[in-house]
């Protein structure tokens, strides 16, 4: 009888402890990846997005030789919808050419607009291995085949990441520690992996729910707990939403109605003075945003009181969107409605945020004074609309984006010209705009111009740990914008002591027969004009012009040591101002 | 709207000689009985050369890394429940004490004015480090200069060698901010030695050679593009002048104190901010505008005593023996030392026995320029009543992070609410802050 009740009363215990472990588990388990949630999505009917090429191609693709070349069709392909989509923004970019009769300089070389390409994308110049794959395609299609080739390079996505990361949450340091920016700078790596649509990254990050562990977007949120004990901060959150996905600062609406006639909202086709309530009614939205302990973030109810500025006390605030809001729907949770609105394809300003980052990141300059500060009541660039046009018909194409970008002539126009360029002719596309490298296009430029090969992640082990650390430490010193990367900046003397002796560029240019370019071109290129031309390739990125062939072939033929006058060769071309900036 | 960048001819500027001098109305005895305290403080300052227009106004922050408790520096309260184990000593200015980590600063306080009123909104570090350097809340439109970018660009005056410079710098360097990076500070590490990448790293003949084809090299770069590329620019030509006019200057030197003897160098500690406050006054004395020295470790969360203690004793022999040197140089006329940090920590003990951060009610030492001589502003509650909704009550005197920067400019020169232009199109002033006239003599 004893032994009965023990084994009842053991059995009752245990069944207790199982389910109070039930119990926990499924608390925690609440907080992790959901699936399938039922979610408005505002658009219906996509294209299909173009991560394979070997859907309907151009003539392009026909051109392709056979035989000698071991080219890959897909890397000469292009939609066929592309070729009509960049006729149309030249012909646009030459329209307004003639309306402000500037003249157009012309188209640069091959190998220009592939540095281009390559900065844009991946953050440094050519290594002179892709030159000489590119040397082996028609010439025509060297510009397409290296953008190709890119778009679905490891480089670039990581690139991309960093870049995004750095625009959605910035870089400073508070409560968003090493580890949780990272994970998000992954996830965002692999959306440029898998090209997924923006809309859907966007809608990803503003409905975020769950841990930051399993659910890395929900970082966008956790990078403002500092702020707000432990809680999203809707106030930095509304700002940030503003400018990232917007286009618009409308930060000093935070504290006070527009009396400047900076920031125009409502009616997009009668503006009127943007007003506090905007502000915090975008605010409101993200105070669903709720933390639940070992949970995460989880979808709550909108509770958000605040006094406005001179009124008497404070008042219940009911979420809101500041324009279009009938691209609003009604059903869903906050977060879910204002996503849908954000990417919702009829929400002009959202789509020309977008394109203006875009264009931003490919020329390395916002193509006005900003990419987040476009008036909703402002014409933009005629490029800019029809690219916004494509993007959305496009079903947020990111690639395709990019693409159309690098193909279009403004991209691919000269940086000089036979006519007095004036800042008028840049501002125009009439010649490309000369951009100053940011510290990591500088930092990854010596560093690639210093090797042979590309330096990837197929790269040595030692090779990828002395990349890694040299870029850090001297991204650190020669100066790191953060979040403000895309603002231009002046060269500081810092800087150029860093480039004429610092420790970087004087260990990659020295002897070094395992690693370095200097050592390899000394032992395994021919004459001395060889040497000149491959390092000018290495280095610049071009082939050298007669006088500069025989100043430095003669430097290199008075010289008592070659290797040193290789050296030298390389310190010139590392510290000039056209390694330096974007032409 | 009335000040404009200091012209640097003298003619712009009044010129004292031509007007009769307090100090000579003081020799002939017409004034003495009944000068005024404000004429006083005038006369003092006219002979100390402090209204001498031709002598330029230089700064020195020693910046605290990290948020220095103010109750183990410059404002305890031992004894009572919020004191910890620091006592209280007596000072060289009357009636002030300082914690006893700090027992030879305690000897050049006389020196100096405390504000034991500072606070802020700004409790992260990054945005307080922000704050307390530019005196503006971190704004994602605009960036704000520092108080020595704000300097140089007012006035041109200053060395061969950057006239704005930051030593061993922590996290954030003084930028140039909507000024230009042309006014962010030049870095450098530990003075022990020169400075990092100023010597050509190749034999003369072979370094000049190289610069002669670089110059070859941008000339070819020129062809085609905007008519004056460099100073519209690029500035690439310019900068790399200045950056060998640099290398080859005499005022380099300055960074180097192992010239110094060693006594002077064990005054000032065996350590990198030693070195680098040595080397602040030897900069200062060469011409450089503003010099930032950064030491860090005073984030304390956990075992607050031994890291404020830790800290104390690098900072106490340098901070005490650049008072000491800048008076015996007469430097302190016209240079401004302002020593503290991003915020200070919190009157009560975390289980871990650390202190927190804590904006509201943090102490800021200020030196030299016209500064008062053994003041105090402001005070912290002895025994606060730590209301999370009204943690003000618990400060006199209440000032604010914008209050110091303007209290800085204005004793500099500088005037405090002059609108720049800045890029976005927004007139601001170089600060919103009121100066704290109590502290300036």
């Amino acid at each position: 009888m004893n032994s009965a009740k023990k084994v009842i009363g053991a059995t009752i215990r245990w069944a207790w402890f199982g389910l109070l472990l039930t119990l926990a588990f499924a608390y925690l388990a609440a907080g992790l990846s959901r699936s399938g949630v039922a979610r408005v999505k505002p658009v219906s009917d996509r294209n299909p997005p173009d991560t394979q090429l070997a859907e309907s191609v151009d003539a392009a693709s026909q051109e392709v030789p056979s035989g000698s070349l071991a080219l890959d069709a897909t890397l000469v392909a292009l939609p066929a919808s592309i070729k009509p989509a960049v006729e149309n923004i030249n012909r646009l970019r030459q329209e307004n050419l003639a309306q402000h009769e500037l003249p157009s300089a012309g188209q640069a070389d091959w190998m220009t607009i592939c540095r281009r390409i390559s900065l844009a994308l991946i953050g440094n110049g050519l290594s002179l291995e892709e030159i000489r794959q590119l040397e082996r395609v028609p010439e025509a299609m060297r510009v397409r085949v290296h953008l190709n080739r890119l778009l679905v390079d490891s480089r670039y996505h990581n690139y991309w990441g960093e870049r995004w990361t750095r625009f959605l949450v910035g870089t400073e340091g508070g409560q968003f520690v090493v580890y949780r920016r990272r994970r998000f700078r992954i996830w965002l790596t692999e959306i440029f992996s898998a090209n997924k649509p923006y809309d859907q990254m966007v809608d990803d990050l503003i409905t975020a729910e769950g841990l930051w562990t399993d659910k890395p977007q929900v970082n966008f949120l956790t990078a403002t707990f500092d702020s707000n004990d432990g809680q999203a901060d809707p106030i930095r959150l509304a700002a940030r939403t503003s400018r990232a996905f917007l286009g618009l600062r409308i930060d000093c609406l935070q504290c006070h109605n527009d009396f400047l006639g900076n920031v125009n909202l409502g009616d997009v086709a009668e503006p009127r003075e943007g007003m506090q309530t905007d502000f915090h009614q975008l605010a409101a939205f993200f105070t669903s945003a709720k933390t639940s302990g070992l949970q995460g973030v989880r979808e709550g109810d909108v509770d958000y009181e605040y006094k406005y500025l001179d009124a008497d006390e404070e008042v219940s605030v009911e979420p809101a969107v500041p324009f279009y809001p009938e691209l609003l729907p009604a059903d869903g949770t906050p977060r879910q409605r204002l996503a849908a609105w954000v990417t919702h394809p009829d929400n002009r300003q959202a789509a020309r945020a977008a394109v203006s980052h875009v264009w931003a990141l490919m020329f390395g300059q916002a193509m006005g004074e900003a990419v987040d500060n476009l008036p909703i009541d402002e014409k933009m660039d005629p490029t800019i609309e029809s690219l916004a046009d494509d993007f959305v018909d496009s079903g947020f194409n990111i690639r395709r984006l990019i693409r159309l970008i690098a193909l279009s002539e403004a991209f691919g126009v000269d940086s000089r010209a036979d006519f007095e360029v004036t800042p008028e002719h840049e501002r125009q596309s009439a010649v490309f705009p000369l951009v100053r490298l940011r510290s990591e296009q500088v930092a990854g430029s010596i560093i690639q111009a210093a090797r042979i090969k590309k330096t990837d992640r197929e790269s040595s082990l030692i090779l990828q740990l002395q990349t890694f650390g040299d870029t850090n430490d001297f991204v650190t010193r020669y100066g790191d914008m953060g979040e403000e990367e895309l603002t231009s900046d002046n060269v500081t003397i810092t800087q150029r002591l860093m480039m004429m002796n610092g420790r970087l560029v004087r260990e990659l240019i020295k002897s070094n027969p395992v690693l370095n370019a200097t050592s390899h071109i000394n032992m395994f290129a021919g004459d001395d004009a060889d040497v000149v031309k491959i390092v000018f390739l290495c280095v610049l990125n071009r082939y050298p012009t007669d006088a500069e062939g025989e100043l430095f072939t003669q430097r290199l033929g008075e010289a008592n040591n070659r290797e040193n006058a290789i050296e030298d060769l390389y310190w010139v071309l590392l510290n000039s101002s056209e390694l330096a900036w974007n032409h | 709207m009335t000040q404009q960048r200091l012209e640097t001819s003298s003619e712009a500027l009044c010129n004292r000689t031509a007007h009769l001098s307090r100090r000579t109305l003081l020799g002939a005895g017409v004034g003495g009985p009944m000068m005024s305290a404000l004429a006083s403080r005038l006369a003092w300052a006219d002979e100390k050369g402090l209204n001498d227009p031709a002598k330029p106004r230089n700064v020195i922050l020693l910046w605290l890394e990290g948020g220095p408790s103010q109750l183990e520096t410059f404002d305890p309260h031992p004894g009572g429940r919020i004191g910890g184990e620091v006592k209280a000593i007596p000072t060289s200015a009357k009636g002030v004490e300082i914690s006893d980590l700090l027992p030879q600063t305690a000897e050049q306080m006389h020196l100096t004015s405390l504000v034991r009123s500072v606070t802020s909104k700004e409790g992260d570090h990054q945005r307080a480090l922000y704050n307390v350097k530019t005196g503006y809340r971190p704004d994602p439109t605009l960036k704000h200069p520092s108080i020595g970018a704000v300097l140089c660009h007012v006035d041109d005056r200053g060395a061969d060698i950057p006239r704005n410079v930051s030593i061993v710098p922590g996290n954030s360097p003084g930028r140039g901010g909507y000024l230009g990076a042309k006014f962010d500070a030049f870095k450098v590490n530990d003075p022990a030695g020169r400075v990092s990448d100023v010597k050509r790293p190749v034999a003369d003949p072979r370094y000049d050679q190289r610069l002669e084809d670089l110059w070859t090299l941008e000339s070819e770069f020129r062809r085609g593009r905007l008519k004056n590329l460099d100073l519209d620019r690029t500035l690439h030509e310019t900068a790399t002048k200045s950056a060998l006019t640099m290398m080859s200057s005499d005022q380099l030197d300055a960074f180097d104190v192992s010239q110094e003897s060693k006594a002077t160098l064990d005054a000032f500690g065996d350590s990198r901010f030693g070195r680098g406050c040595l080397a602040a006054s030897r900069l200062i004395e060469v011409g450089v505008r503003c010099v930032e020295v950064t030491l860090g470790g005073w984030d304390s969360h956990v075992t607050n005593h031994s890291l404020q203690s830790s800290a104390c004793e690098t900072l106490d022999p340098a901070l005490a023996s650049l008072l000491k040197r800048l008076e015996e140089r007469e430097m302190l006329d016209s240079t401004l030392l302002i020593c503290g940090g991003e915020f200070g920590r919190t009157p009560t003990m975390n289980p871990a026995d650390g202190r927190d951060h804590w904006p509201h009610g943090f102490s800021t030492l200020m030196a030299g320029c016209g500064i008062r001589r053994g003041a105090v502003f402001g005070a912290t509650a002895s025994d606060p009543k730590m209301d999370s909704d009204r943690p003000l009550d618990d400060v006199s005197d209440v000032t604010t992070v914008a209050d110091i920067h303007a209290t800085a400019l204005s004793v500099l020169g500088v005037e405090h609410d002059f609108e720049e232009d800045t890029p976005i199109g927004r007139p601001l002033k170089r600060s919103e802050g009121t100066p704290i006239t109590d502290i300036m003599a």
